[in-house]
């Protein structure tokens, strides 16, 4: 990801007075944010200090670039604090305000990112507010930029930020948090989409890397290594015109065999990480079937065998069928259909039919295999179905241009 | 996070089950108080971060279409103005779930009406497709 996604704003991208890229000075948020946070500030004040502090520096640096940016940006966000409590100290005192407990420091270093993460990923928030915490706090997004990823009003996105900062305030935030709602908020940051005016799978893919360094939980690399072999797939997925291209269509000389080779070195580390006692997750499982995906020269040299294996641990990962993720068991179904053939592929389909009948996918993954056994006529009707009931643009075109192209033999 | 219309009309949709004359008929601190609950529904929604935007319609309609080659647009009120589906305007929102659309929904249709009561009026919930296609 470079200058043209505009990050922080132009100047800082483009200054090269700075001697600090546009990366390099938003990886220091996170850093400096986690210093102020395990001092004892409180997370929203030291939120905002810090976003001052970066307006500040965007004044500052390009005429007086500092020695040490990292401490330049600590000193400024501190007077910035400072500054804000001496103006609130005779309000506090009227209110009597509590502040959260001063948090004790942590000491090892170099897990700033994890931190903030648990921080941001915090259960008590809504996945949105998780989203948007995330990308501002730990990714160093502005907060118009974070407002155009998801067509929002930049006062609607900075109201969910403030509400969700306003949450955490008193909250204990020295304790590990679940890592499983880290893993799921930068998944969901990931699949939001990479056609907007800022790369959020690229985004995604960054942050992922960060909380690699900071911890070794096989399930942090599986989704890293799963992000990458999607990813690598990317350039295939939309023709010139912006119409999806679906896999077995796709033309595989331009996906990213470097991204396609680190995403399967990711995960066999993280498989070679697992024990018995512990089978690897979700997101290795789906890392894993991405990467048979990619191996596959040509669609009909995929392992299907291989990956329907996969898909039968996928879906013995959740015991309860109510609650199993529907892209998990419609995708299962798929495999069977080109293991055991589409009438069996379909058979898997009714089973789903009461549970996941009026999703599109299931629409759309039915008119696949109908397609595959030859049964045209019921394959455009399966493929309209579907087209009706999704709610994605590029999707519903791609699935009505499937209906005519059957329908017309 | 999905987007909805939350769609007012005019006229139109099913029928009410608390039929009110209409607004010009109202005594003047009934249409107030409507009118700000109208604001107070954006207010909330802002306050949540779930507005992305908000509004009204004339309740003025011309239907236009191509007229054909070297053809002047042929344009009419209507097969049956007096009667017709008629948008009055909407709330766009972005929320969690369908669920919480239809809640914010249901609030929004106990708006008061005469005497104060609320207005039971049917809101039109229609969900807000998006362009990008999503990076699975």
């Amino acid at each position: 990801m470079g200058a043209a996604h505009g990050r922080l704003s132009a100047p800082v991208s483009s200054g090269p007075t700075y001697g600090l890229d546009e990366g390099a000075l938003r990886a220091l948020v996170p850093r400096v944010l986690a210093g102020l946070v395990r001092r004892g500030e409180d997370f929203d004040a030291a939120e905002d200090a810090l976003q001052e502090a970066l307006l500040e520096a965007l004044r500052a640096w390009p005429e007086h670039p500092p020695r040490d940016p990292q401490a330049w940006l600590a000193t400024v966000a501190t007077r910035r604090l400072v500054d804000a409590r001496r103006s609130e100290a005779a309000r506090q005192r009227r209110e009597e305000v509590t502040y959260a407990e001063p948090v004790p420091a942590v000491t090892e270093e170099g897990d700033d990112t994890l931190f903030l993460l648990f921080c941001c990923c915090h259960p008590d928030l809504a996945p949105a507010s998780q989203v948007a915490l995330t990308l501002r706090a730990v990714g160093g997004l502005t907060t118009r930029e974070i407002a155009d990823a998801f067509y929002v009003p930049e006062a609607t996105m900075a109201q969910r930020i403030s509400r969700a900062k306003r949450t955490l305030r008193g909250r204990r935030l020295d304790q590990p948090g679940d890592l499983a709602v880290v893993l799921r908020v930068l998944y969901l940051v990931y699949t939001a989409g990479h056609a907007g005016r800022v790369d959020l799978a690229g985004e995604a893919i960054r942050l992922t890397r960060r909380l690699n360094l900071a911890t070794a939980e096989p399930e942090a690399r599986g989704l890293l290594a799963l992000m990458l072999l999607n990813h690598a797939r990317l350039p295939a997925r939309l023709d010139s015109k912006g119409r999806i291209v679906t896999l077995d269509r796709q033309d595989r000389s331009l996906w990213d065999t470097g991204e396609i080779a680190a995403g399967v070195r990711v995960l066999q580390s993280a498989l070679a990480a697992q024990t018995d006692e512990q089978p690897p997750g979700r997101y290795q499982v789906e890392a894993a079937i991405a990467a048979l995906h990619d191996d596959a020269p040509r669609p009909e040299e995929t392992d299907w065998p291989q990956i329907l294996a996969w898909y039968d641990d996928l879906v013995a990962l959740t015991d309860d069928p109510a609650r199993r993720d529907p892209a998990a068991v419609l995708g299962r179904a798929v495999a069977v259909g080109h293991v055991h053939g589409p009438d069996a592929g379909l058979r898997e389909t009714e089973q789903l039919r009461e549970l996941l009948g009026d999703r599109h996918r299931w629409h759309a993954v039915r008119a696949h295999l109908q397609e595959l056994g030859g049964d045209l006529p019921a394959a455009a009707t399966s493929y309209a179905e579907a087209a009706r009931r999704t709610a994605n643009v590029a999707e519903r075109d791609h699935l009505i241009r499937q209906a005519a192209r059957v329908r017309a033999g | 996070m999905p987007k909805f219309l939350l769609l007012k009309y005019y006229r139109g949709g099913p029928e009410s089950p608390h039929p009110f004359p209409p607004m010009d008929q109202w005594a003047p601190e009934d249409v107030d108080a409507h009118m700000a609950f109208q604001n107070h529904v954006s207010e909330l929604l802002e306050e949540n971060g779930e507005y992305v935007d908000a509004r009204a319609l004339t309740a003025e309609r011309t239907w236009v279409r191509y007229g054909g080659p070297d053809a002047a647009p042929v344009t009419t009120d209507g097969p049956h103005p007096e009667t017709s589906d008629l948008i009055a305007g909407w709330w766009m929102i972005d929320v969690e779930s369908r669920e919480r659309a239809l809640e914010i929904a249901a609030y929004a249709s106990s708006e008061p009406g005469p005497g104060g009561k609320p207005m039971y009026e049917w809101i039109d919930v229609r969900e807000v497709m998006w362009e990008r296609p999503t990076d699975d």
